[in-house]
């Protein structure tokens, strides 16, 4: 390793402030993080993504996702012509492994979907128990100690994101990371992205670039028809996107 | 276990989240619904042929109702949490306000009436019987042993109000199912505010059929005279249920196929094709017009009582079928499709498994054990072969 | 005129006995927290936030390997995060003597980024591996943190991971 000792000041403190965070196997809570500071969020830069799938494969990584299901996932769409009510999908194993080349005419592009972190979350409305909720920091839960396994977060979740975790029975899904964010580190999915057509946002925070991105562009979420408020925003999504 | 995908179904969406179990549950809350309102005829509507079943009903019930929760704790996860349900329900979700309907319903209603009306026979038994039997009549008494005629008046009005709070919570217990599935924006197939009343509706006719089916071979396993008059006022209000239930599922069907909104393409195609088995042959024209057939033709043509006793028996069970199978293709049906509308799934059931077809023969059966054991410690029949209703006044009842 | 309502009450007493062990049972089973911040048990947002966590974030690796960011910063992959390509390496920033990185496989790696497909973005970098390279593994001729050939040619003997 070859460093001067002006980039080891430059550098070191910077690291040990994360490093501090990222030791593996020692669980700890940010003392310095406030619930009430922060409401999170994610844009999706849809003309980014180049559906390499790294986020499948690191989320799954990072939060012990079982094999067969996906805390997030990537569709890749094919749009003939005008047909826009009637595009073609596909997810082979969720685009873990990237996609393989396929039809060229007509419109074609990658749509990486999660949980919505909705604000108005149908599933947490239909819980219950209280299993799943959102924290005041927008980030939409489940405890799994507490949950029964009845699956009517899975029925009433719009957009197919909740799964039942086969080795504890309960539901499960998209955290947004929160063990990392409450951190000061990014998402899982948002820190591999080659591209950046993920990044986490913080709705509270008025320095927050993305945010300023949202208020400047024209923005979708998926099923607004729904109501869900949900706070996954899509830059540059089709129409034909389910 | 590699299920078959047809189109694009969303990748957490393949395997399906509700098993055959989940058909049960509405299924089974139907039956005790249904047979509550049939009960509930004779003593609020003051229908007098249907008196002979009117215990039988009750019991039929209750036996349905003690079942009804283990498909559910079978289904769970962690069926050991299901206590949180009532120990920290959450209020805005259907599910967890049913466990209260449901509590309810069994004890304040059921339990109660029929206890109010068993009363005189558990005090009588308690002093004869012995063993078991007679100590679980000791318990029923609750210690107390007044059969004077003010006590036993005091019975009557009290189980006649239990029952008219009855037919509400009814409707409301089986309704709340319907609302369950009604109540979910997420799923089109569902989503309706005809759903709890569709349900109602529904199972009313299924517990009537029952209650008359079991009503036929249990006078019949005994060696008795069925009570012709009885049956043809059943078959009469099972019609008229029918053709409102009928009506109801039409117009849903009907305004669907109109309006033809997002999800209609692909909840078409899959009626036509993975349910057009269960849903257009075996629910609509096995199960619904079919009965309803039947019944009306019993109704324009003079029949023998031979005749009509087996084509009411040909409807009743034609009729359980078919609302078994509405059962299945709204809870199985619900989750075929994908919620993108571009694709479909295959629903795989197990045999032997938790929550498979053996289990589900299992819970279907488990409640005619236990309504024999009821009609054992509570028989609901008077004993004398053929009876006339209006001749057997309710005092008289014990034997 | 009371006994003959005497089984009435009863009966409301053996409810009221239900009803008072439900309201202790309640007292016993529901966890301390909950409702703390609404219908649900508040530990459960602290245990969440207590999970292990398996990428380390670019930053810690940057602390370290200053050569290959020095590397990196003069080519396209300078947006490329390092677990990106090299996986999840908290582990490893822990404790980087035992605990090492895996070997990739470019022929792989490289391809689900880099194979041409029609709904990647038409000026995103890609190539049909196959008439590209006829198969040979893509660090021969490109170096992962400085891809462009013309930059830095690929050195196989040194890039070879161990």
């Amino acid at each position: 390793m070859d460093f001067t000792r002006r980039r080891l000041l430059l550098l070191l403190p910077a690291a040990a402030v994360a490093w501090k965070f990222v030791l593996a196997g020692t669980p700890e809570a940010s003392p310095n993080y406030k619930l009430s500071e922060h409401w999170w969020s994610m844009l999706i830069d849809i003309p980014k993504c180049i559906g390499c799938g790294s986020c499948v494969r690191a989320c799954a990584q990072e939060n012990d996702v079982p094999e067969g299901f996906y805390r997030t996932w990537v569709e890749r769409y094919h749009v003939a012509d005008w047909k826009i009510e009637r595009p073609e999908v596909e997810s082979p194993d969720g685009g873990k492994q990237g996609f393989p080349p396929s039809e060229s005419d007509g419109k074609n592009f990658f749509v990486p979907k999660l949980c919505n972190q909705c604000a108005d979350s149908p599933c947490t409305q239909v819980c219950p128990v209280g299993a799943t909720f959102v924290t005041p920091d927008g980030v939409v839960l489940v405890d799994k100690t507490y949950c029964l396994g009845c699956r009517y977060c899975v029925q009433a979740c719009p957009y197919g994101c909740r799964f039942i975790n086969p080795k504890t029975q309960t539901a499960e899904k998209c955290s947004l990371c929160y063990h990392r964010i409450t951190k000061g580190l990014t998402t899982a999915c948002c820190e591999v992205c080659p591209t950046g057509a993920r990044q986490l946002a913080d709705l509270k925070n008025p320095q927050d670039p993305i945010h300023a991105f949202l208020k400047t562009h024209t923005v979708q979420v998926l099923k607004p028809h729904m109501a869900t408020q949900a706070k996954v925003f899509y830059n540059g999504m089709d129409g034909s996107v389910r | 276990m590699q299920i078959p995908v047809e189109g694009f179904m969303y990748p957490n969406e393949v395997e399906l989240q509700w098993s055959v179990l989940i058909v049960l549950y509405p299924f089974i809350t139907g039956l005790v619904a249904g047979a509550f309102i049939l009960a509930s005829l004779e003593r609020v509507f003051r229908v007098e042929a249907v008196k002979p079943t009117y215990r039988l009903a009750l019991l039929t019930a209750l036996s349905f109702l003690l079942v009804a929760p283990l498909p559910l704790q079978l289904h769970l996860g962690h069926p050991e949490r299901s206590l949180e349900m009532y120990m920290t329900p959450h209020r805005s979700s259907a599910m967890a306000m049913f466990g209260f309907v449901y509590l309810w319903y069994l004890m304040a209603v059921l339990l109660l009436e029929i206890w109010l009306d068993y009363r005189r026979d558990i005090v009588v038994k308690s002093k004869t019987a012995t063993g078991v039997p007679g100590f679980v009549y000791r318990l029923l008494t609750l210690g107390s042993d007044n059969l004077s005629p003010r006590s036993l008046r005091i019975d009557d009005r009290l189980g006649y109000f239990i029952t008219l709070i009855g037919i509400p919570s009814a409707f409301l217990l089986h309704g709340y199912v319907g609302f369950i599935f009604g109540s979910v924006k997420a799923n089109p197939w569902w989503s309706s505010p005809l759903m709890p009343i569709v349900f109602i509706f529904s199972a009313m006719v299924s517990g009537i059929a029952a209650v008359m089916l079991l009503y036929m071979a249990s006078t019949r396993l005994r060696g008795k005279q069925i009570d012709i008059r009885c049956l043809d006022k059943i078959a009469q209000y099972l019609m008229y249920i029918f053709i409102i239930d009928f009506s109801l599922e039409m117009l849903d069907l009907l305004q669907r196929i109109y309006e033809a909104d997002e999800s209609f393409r692909s909840l078409d195609f899959m009626v036509h094709t993975r349910l057009w088995t269960s849903q257009v042959i075996i629910q609509i024209l096995v199960g619904t017009v079919s009965p309803i057939a039947l019944l009306g033709l019993t109704q324009l043509v003079k029949f023998t009582e031979v005749a009509r006793k087996r084509i009411y028996a040909v409807a009743g069970c034609l009729t359980v079928i078919g609302i078994f199978a509405m059962r299945w293709n709204v809870v199985i049906g619900g989750q075929l499709f994908s919620k993108s509308f571009l694709g479909y799934t295959s629903y795989k059931m197990a045999f032997a498994t938790r929550e498979g077809l053996l289990t589900a023969i299992v819970l279907m059966i488990l409640p005619f054990g236990i309504l024999w054991v009821l009609v054992k410690l509570l028989p609901p029949w008077t004993d004398s072969g053929s009876i006339s209703a209006s001749a057997t006044a309710p005092a008289q009842a014990a034997t | 005129m009371f006994k003959d309502t005497e089984h009435l009450v009863r009966l409301a007493v053996v409810m009221a006995i239900a009803l008072a062990l439900f309201a202790a049972l309640r007292t016993a089973l529901v966890p301390r927290s909950f409702g703390q911040y609404g219908h649900y048990r508040g530990a459960a947002i602290a245990e969440t936030a207590a999970r292990p966590i398996a990428f380390a974030g670019h930053d810690v690796c940057e602390g370290c390997h200053t050569d290959v960011v020095d590397q990196k910063k003069q080519g396209r992959h300078v947006v490329v995060p390092c677990e990106a390509c090299h996986g999840a390496l908290a582990k490893h920033a822990d404790d980087p003597a035992t605990v090492k990185p895996p070997k990739l496989d470019t022929a792989v790696l490289c391809a689900r980024c880099h194979e041409a497909n029609s709904a990647k973005p038409k000026g995103f970098p890609q190539v049909v591996t196959a008439d590209h390279s006829g198969g040979v593994a893509c660090n021969t001729c490109h170096q992962p943190h400085r891809p462009k050939i013309e930059d830095s040619p690929a050195k196989p003997a040194t890039e070879a991971r161990k």
